[in-house]
């Protein structure tokens, strides 16, 4: 449904985004991931036909963004970042005339209008001026102009940023819920987001893509060993002896104390090969008292951070745009 | 063509806010003013002839009250079209809108088309409301109505090219107070360049002569309806439609 070929966007001598390439399936939600500065607002825009490529080619629902923009802007929703409403307008004669522009027939209009305004939640404001709204209430308009002409490709520019936590949850589970008939791109900071709403992400920083795909098999390639985390009170050096010793163990790591003799180590082993079983049989035989044990899921956050301060300490100048993600302890919901 | 929504909203914001009533007082008001003024001079001088018949002289409302007011009404309209059209494009731009706008399916000049609309859509509830003015002449006076037409065809066709010369200066920028002030300069300019004609001898004198907007007014007034006016304005229109057309265009194209 978007297929983007060796993208380039140049502003001057400033190099935006280069010899970007990926695909996205029909039905699919996928999400483009990077720290700020990265090129995803600028690749969206190209998508969208707002601004043309400096080289190379992007398809959208078949049709090319630059020599077949009206048909590219027929069939689909877009969301920038900035959310622009035309603040005089009141929600719902915002929506009616987006739908008239979009070309949503006169007869379906009315309907057409209400059916989103009940999907956004902001049926209770529509008689209200947009300027009047709250953040979260503008984004939702915003989200709704997008979906109002019920369009094949949806191009979402950090549709959640600035919500509160209960209206993040009712977006997140609107988008859910356009996948299959829809097509979503759709950027954002909040990894976790990714991993509970798409199905595959693209990873861009500074202007070119670091990693594609599923988001189970992203981190099994960045992450290849499984990981316990173990509690245990007891002498530190024979307690790293024991637990190498187990077969399979690829690495301990020495953490932290944790106190009263306890110290905190992670477990790594090949992927698929369980050595909690091993660990307590260990602790139990040696008197060590065995105060946690724990299987650490690895999240696409830190396959992220991986990549990007991977790339960034090859780097010799570090960008000072790149922001960490956002902290979100779900460890466990690397694989959907 | 997908003119008729562009239009719809654009003329909704005129009039939802302040600008479309604020624009239409202080023009109606000040042309009052003009009017007031001009007809009290014109009702001395009839008095004064009405006393002393030697004095008599070609006495007539369309010379005497109806010309004066319309020149004087260009004046205004001078600084006033500047103000009407600065918002279309550069508060677009501004408040980023133009990104969603340019993405809908809808042709720029459609986009384009409609907002000239929506502005001279204004500027004929300005020049309508100033109707007035002759029908209350038409109550004291006779007033000809022909000469009056005439009059009004050249308004319409000043304004018109007034318009789409502020829609192009709002189409360069992001700022309406430069959007304006860019569309008072091109406009003065073409005001004033007739003035040079008076140096400038041979063709070039000829041709700045006839490039000014001034020339091509005063004819209206008098009831003449010559061609040559009506195409300089059409022509003019048209070039600076195309122009902002150009100019909306352009973003679309640099790579």
């Amino acid at each position: 449904m978007i297929e983007v070929q060796s993208l380039t966007k140049r502003y001057g001598p400033v190099t935006a985004i280069r010899d970007v390439s990926f695909a996205v399936a029909p039905g699919e939600i996928v999400g483009f991931l990077g720290p700020n500065g990265a090129g995803k607002s600028t690749t969206m825009r190209i998508l969208a036909c707002f601004i043309p490529a400096s080289g190379g080619s992007a398809r959208v629902a078949g049709y090319d963004v630059f020599r077949e923009s009206m048909e590219v802007r027929k069939r689909i929703g877009y969301l920038p970042e900035s959310v622009p409403l035309y603040s005089e307008m009141r929600v719902a004669s915002y929506l009616d005339f987006v739908a008239e522009v979009k070309g949503v027939s006169r007869s379906t209009r009315k309907r057409r209008v209400a059916d989103v305004m009940d999907r956004c939640l902001i049926a209770d404001v529509q008689n209200r001026l947009i300027r009047n709204l709250s953040k979260g209430y503008r984004q939702r308009v915003g989200l709704a102009q997008a979906i109002v002409s019920d369009p094949h490709v949806l191009i979402l520019d950090e549709p959640t940023i600035g919500l509160d936590p209960r209206q993040i949850a009712e977006i997140r589970s609107l988008i859910k819920s356009l996948a299959g008939e829809h097509t979503v791109i759709l950027s954002t900071h909040i990894l976790p987001e990714v991993s509970m709403v798409c199905s595959a992400v693209v990873i861009i920083n500074r202007g070119a893509i670091v990693a594609q795909g599923p988001i189970d098999r992203l981190v099994e390639q960045f992450f290849p060993t499984s990981r316990v985390q173990v509690e245990v009170a007891g002498p530190r050096g024979a307690i790293l002896e024991g637990m190498r010793a187990i077969q399979g163990v690829v690495r301990v790591e020495d953490g932290a104390s944790v106190g009263d003799g306890a110290g905190r180590y992670v477990v790594e082993s090949a992927r698929g090969r369980d050595v909690r079983g091993e660990i307590f049989l260990l602790a139990a035989q040696q008197k060590w008292g065995l105060l946690e044990l724990r299987q650490v899921g690895m999240t696409l956050e830190e396959v992220f951070i991986r990549i990007v301060a991977g790339e960034e300490s090859e780097a010799a100048t570090p960008a000072t745009d790149a922001v960490p993600p956002d902290p979100a302890p779900v460890a466990d919901e690397a694989a959907p | 063509m997908k003119v008729w929504p562009i239009y719809k909203r654009e003329v909704r914001q005129y009039f939802t806010s302040p600008v479309a009533y604020v624009i239409l007082a202080i023009f109606l008001f000040i042309t009052g003013l003009f009017f007031y003024a001009i007809f009290s001079g014109f009702a001395q001088a009839s008095m004064q002839i009405a006393m002393n018949p030697g004095m008599g002289r070609d006495l007539n409302v369309m010379d005497s009250v109806l010309r004066p007011l319309f020149d004087n009404m260009r004046v205004i309209l001078l600084l006033l079209m500047p103000l009407v059209t600065m918002r279309l494009f550069a508060e677009e731009r501004r408040s980023g809108t133009i990104e969603l706008l340019l993405t809908y399916p809808v042709r720029d000049g459609a986009v384009l088309v409609g907002k000239y609309l929506a502005a001279m859509t204004l500027y004929a509830a300005m020049i309508g409301g100033m109707l007035a003015y002759p029908a209350m002449l038409a109550y004291f006076a006779r007033v000809e109505w022909a000469p009056l037409l005439t009059g009004y065809i050249g308004l319409v066709l000043m304004g018109a090219m007034f318009a789409a010369v502020g829609l192009f200066a709002s189409s360069l920028t992001e700022n309406q107070i430069v959007a304006a002030i860019v569309t008072f300069g091109i406009l003065l300019s073409f005001w004033i360049i007739g003035w040079l004609a008076a140096f400038v001898s041979g063709p070039m004198g000829a041709v700045l002569t006839h490039l000014s907007i001034l020339e091509h007014n005063d004819t209206f007034a008098k009831g003449v309806l010559d061609t040559k006016d009506v195409i300089y304005y059409v022509d003019f229109t048209v070039l600076a439609l195309f122009l902002a057309l150009r100019s909306l265009e352009a973003r679309r194209w640099s790579g």
